[in-house]
């Protein structure tokens, strides 16, 4: 080993990266970037102790390391499994893992409605994601799904349990936030629910930080319900100066109108700094705030629909992986009419509309050799 | 009549109470234990290959020597009393029959691996039990067996009994651990393991009511007289409690060298079948483990003779073997229907889980809504096939052992009975009033000529 701190290596989906001994398999994983990353419901790296419970990260450990080659016997919990020097994991290129992680994404969306067209998270939903990414078409469950008694958790947040998926990370959110945690688990196995003790409302400074964990619409901002879609917004970061947090924000807007506020989250959608209550439901005036510029997203992203400046590409690593260049390599969003580069929405005062593309000069090309055809 | 190790003095009057049970030579082994360094009362158990007795089977000495001993941090031994597997009882007997067994055992093994605070943490539903043990632990202290510097040897002991609240997954150790510190019983993930990081963070051994107490006999007999009984890696003696359609229900203690058919059929133990009906299917480890048709039950596929112990009762893996688990021993006779057993377990499942990983907490509710479908003549073919994939994706992708427990009585079912659930969804309205019976289930099984 060289001087300084000793690194491991470690080689994910064949792409060999050295990192510092006690990262798990999903940091490391995420070091790397791009498709080898495994999906991560409850894990959050800003709360200690989350992760393990959702099973999406599940990931096969084919050489345990160079110590001990033996392959693990069960597929892991990437995110809760630290990495030793010489470790080979498969995610993508294993078999076992793609199945199981079919088998999880079926298993989350058994008892979950599909009410996303009147759910405020649409558009910013992980189980969306990942049910794109790795689920399968259609389900095979025939039962009714399980329902709740609805219940009030206070005037800024509300809750849809039958929306919830027990990530806990809300749970861990509210009881290393803040100092009393007033909500938690009540009743086990699958008629588990989130509940307030008591059923008093939450009001710590903090609390609303739980609308920003929580990977569903099981959370949402009650001040934004049903006011917009997210993807006809535009996020802007702004930041001020609070008193009790950094004040580092993201707005949601539609022209000069402010929807809503939320914490800025990074590429992994985890949030960057909590946020306090003031500034998340108090201060929803543009001339509150400081507004730095558009904020960053995903290209993928169905927010980046009203929005491309500096949309983030995912790298693509296929050719690493499968050690080859692949005869066939197709990204829908560079082919996209709707993210066709030249038509700068975020110049469009408010949202995009289908009028936008419709000018002659942007008549989309699939569109217009169909018609030709005619 | 086998050898009796545990139960020697089960049905002596009064042996409940400490007179008559230090009469019959009770705390003989914590007389001796006290004298021995700590280091080789572990060396004396490893040496007697006991296993656990909860249902892994994981080797008692092994698990005791990789407790962490940092400096200055205790350690605690933490019997799991939690006994709720449905078919398995044997701890209650040890417990409610004498409980001066449990208490010595616990004083030896709190002595050899230094622990100052031991506790027992018993299942809510064993109400009665709780002052069984409080008295026990009370007249032991009165005597100086517990407490303050026992016995002059300057280790002191505490045994404190905690009730559980009536969650079966408080049986699984992390889980167990979580309830005990006052918290909601969710099994935690692993490593750490407990012996590194237990009960409030400090190293912990979590073993079985009946682990604890076979360290009585070891230590009174020596490590190496105890291996001597019994077959290979079957060393000692278990409990078996059986159950289900015999003529003598009951907690029997066998020394793991008789055949399965000899524990059913002699009248040592289960007495036969009842009311001379046939063996049909058998539960043999308590109602996680694969269940077994009658023909697979008494020979292994290779035509031996199956034997109730660790190695025999496994052979064949799970496609034609089972497990001998924690000992609840349930047998079924022609008359039952393994698909209406099947639900019930499945309904069992469902009601425990804990809800914390999404395999489990979906699965075990998929699982049982399909089976009570079949069950009640509203099945398809198509849900058979649906079940066992439902089943092969809890079992190993859970962070507990309650998916594969969940998922191995299905899986079972499936595999050795397809036929009577296949019955049950053709024949949807005579499945309602009358039981498939014995079918082929005892037929003996055609055994390949070996290469």
């Amino acid at each position: 080993m060289s001087e300084g701190t000793p690194k491991f290596k470690v080689t994910v989906d064949n792409i060999t990266i050295e990192v510092p001994p006690g990262t798990t398999i999903l940091n490391a994983a995420r070091m790397i970037g791009g498709d080898v990353c495994p999906p991560a419901m409850c894990y959050y790296s800003k709360l200690k102790d989350s992760g393990g419970k959702c099973r999406t990260c599940l990931v096969e450990v084919s050489k345990g390391s160079e110590k001990d080659p033996r392959p693990m016997p069960k597929l892991v919990a990437s995110c809760r499994t630290t990495v030793m020097d010489g470790m080979e994991v498969k995610n993508l290129t294993s078999e076992k893992v793609v199945d199981a992680r079919k088998g999880v994404v079926e298993f989350l969306l058994l008892n979950h409605p599909l009410d996303c067209p009147v759910c405020d998270q649409a558009g910013e939903c992980d189980l969306q994601n990942l049910s794109y990414e790795h689920g399968t078409e259609g389900t095979r469950y025939e039962f009714k799904r399980r329902t709740f008694e609805k219940e009030d958790i206070g005037p800024y947040i509300s809750l849809h349990m039958t929306r919830c998926i027990m990530c806990f990370r809300c749970v861990f959110a509210a009881d290393q936030l803040t100092e009393k945690r007033e909500h938690g688990i009540m009743e086990r196995g699958d008629h588990a629910q989130i509940s307030t003790y008591l059923n008093k409302a939450l009001d710590h400074d903090f609390i609303g930080n739980v609308i920003d964990v929580c990977p569903v619409g099981a959370l949402t901002d009650r001040t934004f319900r049903f006011k917009n879609r997210v993807w006809f917004t535009k996020p802007l970061d702004a930041h001020r100066d609070c008193p009790k947090c950094s004040g580092k924000v993201r707005l949601w807007t539609r022209g000069e109108e402010v929807f809503r506020v939320t914490a800025r989250k990074d590429q992994w959608g985890e949030v960057e700094e909590f946020i306090c209550n003031d500034c998340r439901f108090h201060k929803k005036e543009k001339k509150d705030w400081v507004i730095e510029g558009p904020s960053i997203i995903q290209r993928s992203s169905v927010i980046s629909q009203g929005h491309y400046v500096g949309t983030k590409k995912t790298p693509v690593l296929i050719d690493k992986v499968i050690g080859k260049e692949p005869l066939h390599l197709l990204n829908i969003h560079d082919v996209s009419d709707v993210n066709r580069p030249d038509i700068d929405l975020s110049k469009i005062e408010g949202p995009a509309h289908s009028d936008d593309f419709n000018t002659d000069h942007h008549v989309s090309t699939g569109l217009k050799k169909w018609t030709d055809n005619k | 009549m086998g050898v009796k190790l545990l139960l020697e003095h089960d049905h002596v009057e009064g042996i409940r109470y400490y007179d008559t049970y230090r009469k019959n030579g009770g705390y003989r082994a914590a007389e001796k234990a006290l004298k021995m360094a700590p280091a080789d009362i572990v060396e004396e158990v490893k040496k007697s290959g006991l296993r656990g007795r909860g249902g892994a089977g994981f080797p008692t000495g092994l698990k005791w020597s990789f407790l962490a001993k940092p400096e200055g941090v205790p350690r605690h031994i933490v019997c799991n009393a939690d006994e709720s597997e449905p078919g398995t009882f044997k701890d209650r007997y040890l417990m409610e029959f004498i409980p001066h067994l449990l208490i010595e055992g616990l004083l030896v093994s709190s002595f050899a691996l230094g622990s100052n605070a031991t506790y027992i943490y018993i299942r809510g539903e064993y109400a009665w039990i709780v002052d069984i043990l409080n008295q026990a632990i009370a007249e032991a202290k009165n005597n100086g067996w517990l407490g303050k510097n026992i016995k002059g040897t300057g280790f002191d002991c505490e045994i404190y009994v905690h009730r559980g609240a009536g969650a079966y997954i408080c049986g699984e150790e992390t889980a167990l651990l979580e309830s005990l510190e006052g918290k909601r019983g969710n099994p935690r993930l692993k490593p750490p393991f407990p012996a590194v990081q237990g009960v409030w963070m400090r190293p912990t051994v979590v073993n079985n009511v009946e682990t604890i107490a076979s360290v009585v006999p070891i230590i009174n007999i020596g490590g190496d007289e105890y291996a001597k009984i019994g077959i290979g890696k079957s060393t000692g003696t278990k409990l078996m409690s059986a159950c289900g359609n015999i003529n003598k229900p009951g907690v029997y203690e066998i020394d793991m060298t008789i055949s399965v058919e000899e524990f059913i059929f002699s009248d040592e133990y289960c007495g036969g079948i009842k009311n001379g009906k046939k063996l049909k299917a058998c539960i043999p480890g308590g109602s996680s483990v694969p269940i077994l048709p009658a023909n697979l039950l008494l020979k292994t596929a290779k035509g031996e003779t199956r034997l109730m112990n660790y190695e025999s009762m496994s052979d064949g893996g799970f496609v034609s073997g089972s497990m001998i688990g924690s000992g609840g021993f349930e047998v079924f006779d022609e008359d039952q229907c393994i698909v209406r057993h099947t639900m019930t377990l499945a309904r069992f499942y469902n009601h425990e889980s804990c809800g914390q990983c999404s395999p489990c907490r979906e699965g075990t509710g998929w699982m049982y809504k399909i089976l009570k479908n079949l069950e009640y003549g509203k099945g398809k073919m198509s849900d058979i096939d649906l079940l066992w994939d439902i089943q092969r994706k809890i079992e190993g992708n859970t962070i507990c052992p309650l998916g594969d427990a969940a998922a191995w009585p299905v899986a079972a079912a499936i595999r050795h009975f397809r036929d009577e659930f296949e019955w049950h969804i053709k024949n949807p309205e005579e499945s309602q009033k009358r039981n498939f019976g014995l079918a082929h289930y005892a037929d003996p099984i055609h055994v390949a000529a070996s290469v």
